[in-house]
């Protein structure tokens, strides 16, 4: 059975050692973890040739707008050298450049790629579309508001979120447990919970003492009908037999609530969770466009205002590095809590 | 508390007397298929009880009503002084299929008795000696998906038998497992049984398992679910499952339930 094995592995190996023979002489001796060259050197490769691009192309550019770029470049490609030549002693940061290095790659080049469009060749129209060294000078001149417009973007989603999910928990448990609660709250949960949050902006706007509270209905409302389906659905269809044997083990209903349904209900909240997280976001950045005087949402409507549009792809960058961390955080939370389905589940 | 181990009897009786229950079906609510109908018995403390017949016969259903969780449409349920009314910690039920909370770790299904009754923190030093009752010590901190069929069911076992239950339902526990393990379990079992003096009924399609565990054997006909006989397993404890009484007792069950082999000739034609 061993001969058979290593006869099945030797065709599929042999191509990639003919491809990478050097570097695999060169690093054998650290193990059967080395890293193909092509790895290796990707992100370095790339990251020298955006920099040369980029020294050609922005010879016309005023040296105020391009040298914090070039920075930038020269920055991840002595990080890049760097790690190469530590890499063999860590073997962390070895798994680390196999996973991450050829998409870090492919994201260098396509800055370049995007800089030869704009600044080089000037296909597209200015200033519609700055280069990424005017995008990247935005972020910088701008770091005071862009960083004070995301903590007020944090404040108000993190209330309106957390206020959503609460409301949304305690509903969703009350229906998807108790009958009448269920007669009573499901057809206004299925004639109301479908309305856009985004569509009550009028309304919140009158009823509301200021804004900031509007805007935190409102996400919260954008929250809540996910969270509250998804809970409904967890908890109605807890397993009877979790539920029979519970009761022969002498349970009470607060336990078979709160030891047993919510629980077995949890791999369904977490997707209503992360539907909540997606609508919070775009309600967020509604409500700041058309009330809320700051935060990331009315720092983009602002900025185009004066036609800025290095600011305005400024201030998507950043909400593309919150909205996603915000996500990963949510994941964590999620794995932690899940650890119980280790293995079953597949997102 | 009495330690696991001890032999005392924990048991109580349990009778059962002209129980009837039947169900609408899903499609049609005007007709009612009957799961039992009339059904009497009578456990004495400490036996051990199987339930044998074909699918379909009630057993299971008996067994959901002695749980008490479902109710007769007529007929009384009594557990030693007491009619059954609701489920309760006196009566613990093992299934098949182990249901184990995935979400708890082995050493917190087990205490999930004690947490369900509030007596967690009187009663945290029996869930050392359940564990190891069973032979899971090593497995206190792992989730139920990590652990084989039998091992699942050990804890089950060991779940339904930490509240000292006086009636211990047993609704086909060993029926999904493989040979070897059926019969090791089998022995742990009747090992835990004799330690504890606990009341058992046991419901199995295997005859073999019927005769090696129990003291007598109740033979049921479906549809609807009646006791057609009850058989009195009067050989010594430890069984031998190849002694010739053995034997012989199996050869009298199997011809009761026409699965002697001689109706399957008959009906080959020449």
């Amino acid at each position: 059975m061993n001969t058979a094995a290593v006869q099945a592995k030797q065709p599929v190996s042999m191509p990639m050692t003919a491809e990478s023979a050097s570097a695999e002489i060169a690093v054998s001796r650290f193990g059967s973890s080395v890293l193909c060259l092509r790895k290796l050197l990707s992100l370095p490769l790339a990251t020298l040739m955006a920099l040369v691009v980029h020294f050609v192309v922005s010879k016309n550019e005023p040296p105020v707008d391009t040298r914090s770029y070039t920075v930038f470049l020269v920055a991840v490609l002595a990080l890049s050298v760097t790690a190469v030549f530590v890499q063999p002693f860590a073997a962390p940061l070895r798994r680390w450049i196999a996973h991450m290095w050829p998409i870090l790659a492919v994201f260098v080049s396509l800055l370049c790629v995007w800089e030869v469009i704009t600044s080089g060749l000037r296909l597209l129209p200015l200033p519609y579309f700055p280069s990424p060294a005017g995008v990247l000078q935005s972020l910088i001149n701008d770091r005071k508001v862009l960083f004070d417009s995301t903590w007020h973007s944090l404040l108000l989603l993190g209330s309106g979120y957390a206020l959503g999910v609460a409301i949304a928990l305690v509903t969703g448990i009350c229906i998807g447990w108790f009958r009448h609660a269920r007669y009573w709250g499901m057809p206004l949960l299925k004639v109301i919970g479908p309305i856009p949050a985004t569509a009550w902006v009028p309304l919140a706007m009158v009823i509301s003492p200021s804004k900031a509270y509007s805007a935190v209905g409102l996400i919260a409302l954008a929250v809540w009908f996910p969270v509250t389906m998804l809970t409904i659905s967890g908890i109605a269809n807890t397993r009877a037999s979790y539920l029979d044997v519970a009761r022969t083990l002498g349970a009470r209903e607060t336990y078979l609530i709160f030891r047993v349904a919510i629980p077995a209900a949890l791999p369904n909240i977490f997707i209503g969770l992360f539907m909540g997280l997606g609508t919070s976001f775009l309600t967020l950045i509604v409500a700041e466009t058309v009330g809320v005087e700051s935060g990331l949402g009315w720092y983009v409507s602002w900025a185009q205002g004066w036609a800025e549009y290095g600011k305005v792809y400024a201030a998507l960058v950043i909400m593309a590095v919150f909205f996603s961390t915000i996500m990963t955080l949510l994941f964590k939370v999620r794995d932690r809590m899940l650890v119980w389905q280790k293995g079953v589940i597949k997102w | 508390m009495v330690a696991p181990g001890s032999p005392i009897v924990e048991g109580s009786s349990l009778r059962v007397v002209e129980v009837t229950k039947s169900f609408s079906s899903p499609d049609n609510s005007e007709s009612r298929t009957h799961a039992l109908g009339g059904v009497s018995l009578s456990v004495a403390a400490g036996e051990l009880v199987s339930l044998v017949g074909p699918s379909g016969c009630g057993k299971s259903t008996l067994l959901r009503l002695i749980a008490g969780l479902d109710s007769p449409d007529s007929g009384e349920l009594w557990v030693g002084s007491e009619a059954i009314a609701a489920p309760s910690a006196e009566r613990g039920l093992v299934f098949q299929d182990p249901n184990l909370f995935p979400w708890l770790t082995v050493r917190r299904n087990i205490e999930a008795g004690l947490v369900a009754r509030g007596v967690l923190r009187e009663k945290r030093h029996e869930v050392e000696s359940f564990m190891r009752l069973v032979g899971l010590e090593s497995f206190a901190s792992a989730y139920p998906h990590h652990l084989s069929g039998g091992m699942a069911q050990r804890v089950a076992l060991a779940r339904a038998l930490i509240n000292h239950p006086k009636v211990l339902l047993l609704d086909e526990p060993l029926g999904a497992l493989d040979a070897f393990t059926r019969m090791r379990m089998q022995d742990e079992v009747l090992r835990l049984w004799e330690a504890r003096g606990t009341t058992m009924l046991l419901v199995t399609h295997d005859i073999d398992e019927a005769i090696y565990m129990s003291d007598r054997i109740v033979l049921m006909t479906s549809r609807p679910g009646r006791i057609e006989r009850t058989i009195t397993v009067d050989l010594p404890r430890p069984r031998q499952r190849n002694s010739t009484d053995f034997l012989r007792l199996r050869g009298e069950i199997l011809e009761l339930l026409h699965f002697a082999g001689s109706t399957i000739r008959e009906a080959v034609p020449a």
